[in-house]
């Protein structure tokens, strides 16, 4: 099956039913349907081809979620980028994902010219609103997002398939352990199986309301989009949880009965007078990216007894992993709990040995949601792609490292390499020295990740300046921040006056995490 | 007014647009323009509270209120005695 079955499927059967919501517009399935079939005929009219890739970045929003499945009936693989992306980064992800064409607001692209120079595989461009920015390079067609749809009004039916299920229906980029980011490759067949886990644990219904104020751009933000669009339910879309009683409001008027989060935005809830606000309906809660702590959980508890909480965990490169079942919360509130149905996981040790229960090792993932690989980049996808029990089957190796209790519940621990974890994203230490070391004051910089309640790491810098200068920790996030994407900016800067080095001369990050216990 | 109005511009373009020279309206959504997330809502309301001396409810926390320069000026109108503006 394709994706883009999901949505046909669910605009034959409720049509007039309320797909999406978003701000004060809304959209059924019929018009979303539609809407996805006009864009898709727009796309293939500018030169999109069947194995392209198109960049989608958008904030979250309707044209977000239409540019999904319209990209997919255009027989292309979406690619979803942060909104907050700076043009260094764009530039990079659009070469090396040779997309052909790029969705995106003109307002944030107008500041951006230099991302969109010598990107030759790139030939269009489609703006949300339409207004062209000043400085488009001369070989790339602009067109307005609402141009295509009205040009191709006419087509009422999605353009012939042209994908089939192992084809990739997304290029997704995640950040490595060497600073540049990989495009993990998925298809068809592995996000239609992660959205069916999904669905059916959590037993959705057509009348599940979700609300998704996780930006689009993360993978678990992503994946309400295809699972709304698989059991027929509404999704209201939130750009940001910036203003919680805005949000709250939101979950009492359209009925909200599931609401996905990150620890941090849980906090922020519980922070705001919940009880002021009938959540009757809320039926489930899930959790990713780090696991809850315990007083939140009491606390969501006591305010909201009627709804389930779901703790998970995953990746990118195979969605979710694991849940835990909501009776076992009590029990074990930091594990992130056993494997979902139809996947297999393993412990093991550098030897790649089983590791007996209790102890540490890296978690291998085997089942049909395990990507394809990463895009153009075959020796790295070798390394984390083995050879699994089945003559030519592939697993994953996560580079996760976890801990299974006697009862098989896993714990999360760290990560095999450098690579921080924070609010279930990836972030790569060296991307963020890099930014730091653009600063002409900074003379090293060394990034880890610390242990946060909130983000399961929080990302943290330790800085020597040049001799002479002066610089505070306040400017010098301003700095990164116009750099990076905003998970990815330390939450905390220490400045020292010097940094251990290694016998071989490298910054000792073993002992700057010593430093904190 | 005029003078509040100033101070709340400054305060955003030097927060929020690392004193960059983005171009910023009065009237321009914090949200649209992806500058403020949930940290830099709590930053505006102590920002007003220490400005101001006010006490912001949790209820008073909304777009409404807070997501422009303009939304801002207006909620400063209504929640202060004229003279103090």
């Amino acid at each position: 099956m394709q994706l883009e079955t999901f949505l046909q499927r669910s605009a034959e059967r409720w049509p007039d039913k309320t797909a999406l919501v978003c701000g004060h517009r809304r959209m059924t399935y019929a018009e979303y349907e539609a809407a996805t079939n006009r864009l898709a005929y727009g796309l293939i009219e500018c030169g999109v081809a069947r194995g392209d890739r198109v960049a989608v970045m958008l904030d979250n929003s309707l044209e977000a979620a239409i540019s999904v499945f319209a990209v997919l009936k255009a027989g292309a693989a979406f690619m979803m980028v942060n909104a907050t992306t700076k043009a260094e980064k764009l530039h990079y992800l659009l070469n090396h994902s040779g997309a052909a064409a790029l969705v995106a607001s003109s307002r944030r692209l107008s500041p951006m010219e230099d991302a969109l120079r010598d990107t030759p595989e790139l030939r269009t461009l489609v703006l949300v609103p339409t207004d062209r920015p000043s400085a488009v390079p001369t070989d790339k067609q602009t067109v307005g997002f609402e141009d295509l749809l009205d040009r191709n009004r006419w087509c009422l039916e999605a353009p012939p398939r042209r994908a089939i299920d192992v084809d990739l229906a997304s290029v997704m980029y995640t950040s490595g352990s060497t600073g540049v980011p990989k495009g993990v490759m998925l298809t068809h067949q592995n996000m239609v199986t992660s959205s069916t886990t999904l669905t059916s644990y959590f037993g959705n219904t057509p009348g599940d309301v979700i609300l998704n104020a996780l930006p689009l751009s993360f993978n678990y933000g992503l994946y309400h989009v295809l699972m709304a669009a698989q059991f027929g339910g509404t999704l209201v879309i939130e750009r940001s949880l910036a203003y919680p009683e805005s949000v709250l409001k939101k979950i009492v008027d359209e009925g909200v009965t599931a609401l996905p989060v990150v620890p941090s935005m849980l906090a922020i809830l519980l922070q705001t007078s919940l009880e002021r606000h009938d959540l009757s309906r809320l039926r489930y809660v899930t959790n990713t990216g780090a696991a809850l702590p315990c007083e939140h959980i009491a606390r969501f508890r006591s305010l909201l007894p009627h709804v389930t909480l779901h703790s998970m965990y995953g990746l990118t490169e195979c969605k979710r992993v694991c849940a835990l079942p909501p009776e076992e919360l009590d029990r074990r509130p930091d594990s992130v709990g056993i494997p979902l149905p139809n996947q297999e996981i393993c412990l093991v040790d550098e030897q790649d040995r089983p590791v007996p229960r209790g102890e540490v090792g890296q978690l291998v993932v085997r089942g049909s949601n395990v990507m394809r690989g990463y895009w153009r980049m075959p020796e790295e996808t070798d390394r984390v792609l083995r050879p699994g029990p089945i003559q030519g089957e592939r697993v994953f190796y996560t580079g996760d490292l976890f801990r299974q209790d006697g009862d098989g519940f896993l714990y999360f621990v760290g990560r095999v390499d450098d690579v921080i974890k924070s609010r279930g994203e990836k972030v790569s230490p060296r991307e963020v020295e890099n930014a730091l070391h653009n600063h002409p004051a900074v003379a090293e910089a060394a990034v880890i990740g610390v242990p946060d309640e909130l983000l399961g790491q929080a990302v943290k810098a330790f800085v020597v300046l040049k001799p002479g200068t002066e610089l505070n920790a306040r400017d010098l996030r301003r700095h990164c921040a116009r750099q990076l994407e905003d998970y990815m900016v330390p939450q905390f800067i220490e400045f020292r006056d010097r940094l251990e080095r290694t016998e071989h001369g490298k910054i000792d990050r073993r002992q700057l995490e010593g430093l904190l216990v | 007014m005029q003078d509040s109005r100033n101070k709340i511009r400054t305060f955003v373009r030097e927060n929020f647009l690392f004193g960059g020279d983005d171009e910023l309206h009065d009237g321009d959504s914090f949200l649209e323009m992806g500058i403020v997330d949930s940290t830099g809502v709590l930053e505006l309301v102590a920002f007003l509270e220490d400005q101001w001396g006010l006490t912001i409810d949790d209820s008073e926390l909304v777009p409404e209120n807070l997501d422009s320069v303009d939304n801002l000026v207006g909620f400063l109108e209504r929640k202060l005695p004229a003279t103090v503006c």
